[in-house]
């Protein structure tokens, strides 16, 4: 069968490109080799409840109609009008550390004065250096070939003297997207800054997966044809261009143009182009997640902060721990904890750290459930300190590793974020096969849509037909 | 169509791609992405759609011909002349 266009991969980027490529009436298909559509940011079910992955939130939050940001260019490039995502703005978040006995907390909101605000009162001699910083910082546009070059430290250490202050904003970009560990370029940073503090976060009432039925329902109306359980067994190439791609089963589809959301090192495998490099390209942070369904709401037991990014003690361990988990640091979230029209029946708390892939890797299943309980426990011990503890409170609770991340996202290493590696204009080594999503190097649910749809406009929806 | 009827077939297009603008009292002779919100990623929407109702090919080279709405009567008329106006967003 021959297809104008063949998607690999029904996440975010994927159905984006897939709704972009059915609306300039190319004949598309977007394959997946799971049940469940949406690849790292999805949602399944455990003991009758549904329970979603990724941070339940999108960020580059705005008020309908504002001009020339992100959100406003993907609803208006997928046609999926404001009032379909019914986003219900955060309450607020903040970066928690402790410091010996104290711990200190940098709040911010929707509304960026509270975050000025609270870096007044923490850091009253820094508020000209930050000030001169957010000016300063970069566009969305990854235009700027210095910002990628140099750290992000580095410049907010020219801004800022007091380098608690530039401890304290690293946290937060990092936990949201940064495939590399430590530090990110100051061009991601620019773009992780704007999107969670300049912006700001929200979460579409139905979740992530009434994001994503919003999303299919655009991709079917506008004639797209999805495939489920239907995974890519490689990439047909001949002379430096694409043929097609044969199927898990066997069967073949022809087509000259493939978008991969696969990942950049999983891509080349699937072309049989491995590189002796491969090894160093795979991303090296993972994550172990837990969910926790309660009893009450978060907000009556006391915490009524949506998101809270945490470091137990500084420097910050943002990487791969030496063994199974790092519970010192990450990122505990409340899905009640949002401005809803709709209150949540059930109390549920969200917390993600820091994990070691290759540990859980080849262990019997009595000891990946042994282990796995451990983490948890570990991590439940910091929600303690940093908001509440959850377990005597928790009806339920599901926990998943590195290796289900790997399982059902086919990143190898259960890279969240994807290859250190980004390749920025899409483009690959082979004509015809472009990078979509994570490896494409946008971040957050926002960014990876922005993704799919730039990447289709470049190469496909010019009329004069080839990439630029 | 005539020139006013491609006038209401360029607004019915902004007005589907664009939902959020305000399309009453657009100029004639003021480029439109002076006027509302466009962008380039806009344009090849509006490319896309003169396609896809009209049968309309425009080439890239050709782009700056569409930038006001005088422009694109000026522009489309003779491509558009024996076709019939299509709206999907705009109530007649």
């Amino acid at each position: 069968m021959r297809y104008d266009a063949v998607v690999i991969g029904a996440g975010m980027s994927g159905l984006a490109a897939g709704i972009r490529l059915a609306q300039a009436q190319k004949r598309v298909v977007v394959l997946e080799r799971h049940s469940l559509w949406g690849g790292l940011n999805s949602f399944y079910k455990r003991a009758g409840r549904r329970f979603e992955t990724g941070l339940h939130a999108l960020t580059n939050y705005v008020p309908r109609g504002t001009p020339g940001v992100p959100l406003t260019r993907i609803l208006r490039q997928l046609r999926i009008p404001y009032e379909a995502l019914r986003l219900a703005p955060q309450k607020g978040s903040q970066t928690a550390v402790r410091l010996g006995s104290e711990i200190l907390r940098l709040e911010y909101s929707n509304d960026f004065a509270r975050m000025q605000g609270s870096v007044a009162r923490l850091f009253p001699a820094e508020v000209v250096g930050f000030e001169r910083m957010v000016a300063a910082l970069p566009g969305y546009d990854y235009a700027d070939a210095q910002a990628l070059a140099v750290g992000a430290r580095q410049r907010l250490g020219e801004f800022i003297r007091d380098p608690l202050l530039v401890q304290l904003l690293m946290i937060a970009p990092l936990f949201y997207g940064s495939p590399t560990e430590h530090d990110m370029s100051w061009a991601e940073f620019g773009v992780l800054f704007r999107s969670i503090h300049l912006e700001g976060m929200a979460r579409p009432e139905g979740g992530i997966r009434g994001l994503l039925e919003v999303l299919l329902e655009r991709y079917s109306k506008e004639g797209g044809e999805l495939r489920m359980r239907c995974g890519v067994r490689s990439i047909r190439h001949e002379r430096g261009r694409v043929l097609g791609v044969q199927l898990d089963d066997g069967s073949e589809l022809e087509t000259d143009q493939v978008f991969s959301s696969a990942g950049l090192v999983e891509t080349r495998a699937l072309c049989g182009m491995e590189r002796a490099h491969d090894e160093a390209d795979v991303g090296r942070l993972s994550f172990v997640e837990v969910c926790c369904v309660l009893d009450s709401l978060p907000e009556t037991l006391g915490h009524d902060a949506t998101i809270v990014f945490f470091s137990d003690g500084l420097p910050l361990r943002y990487q791969q721990p030496p063994d199974f988990v790092e519970p010192r640091c990450g990122v505990l979230t409340c899905p009640s904890n949002y401005l809803t029209t709709s209150p949540p029946q059930e109390g549920l708390m969200r917390l993600t750290c820091p994990a070691r892939h290759a540990s859980w890797v080849g262990l019997e299943p009595h000891e990946y459930a042994a282990q796995k309980e451990r983490a948890v426990e570990a991590m439940l011990d910091s929600a303690r300190i940093f908001a509440f503890d959850p377990r005597p409170h928790t009806l339920y609770r599901d926990a998943f590793t590195p290796r289900t991340i790997e399982h059902f996202t086919g990143h190898r290493g259960g890279a969240v974020y994807g290859s250190p590696r980004k390749s920025r204009d899409g483009r690959t080594e082979l004509e015809g096969l472009s990078l979509i999503g994570t490896d494409q190097g946008l971040v957050g649910v926002v960014g990876t849509l922005l993704s799919g749809i730039g990447i289709v406009n470049q190469t496909m929806l010019r009329p004069t037909g080839g990439p630029r | 169509m005539t020139h006013d009827e491609i006038v209401i077939a360029i607004k019915d297009i902004i007005a589907t791609i664009a939902p959020d603008e305000e399309l009453g009292n657009l100029a004639m002779d003021v480029r439109l992405r002076d006027q509302i919100e466009l962008d380039s990623m806009d344009f090849l929407d509006i490319v896309m759609e003169l396609r896809k109702r009209y049968g309309v090919q425009v080439p890239e080279e050709d782009y700056m011909q569409l930038a006001t709405l005088k422009g694109c009567v000026d522009y489309l008329g003779p491509k558009l002349e024996s076709k019939k106006l299509v709206t999907h967003a705009l109530k007649a």
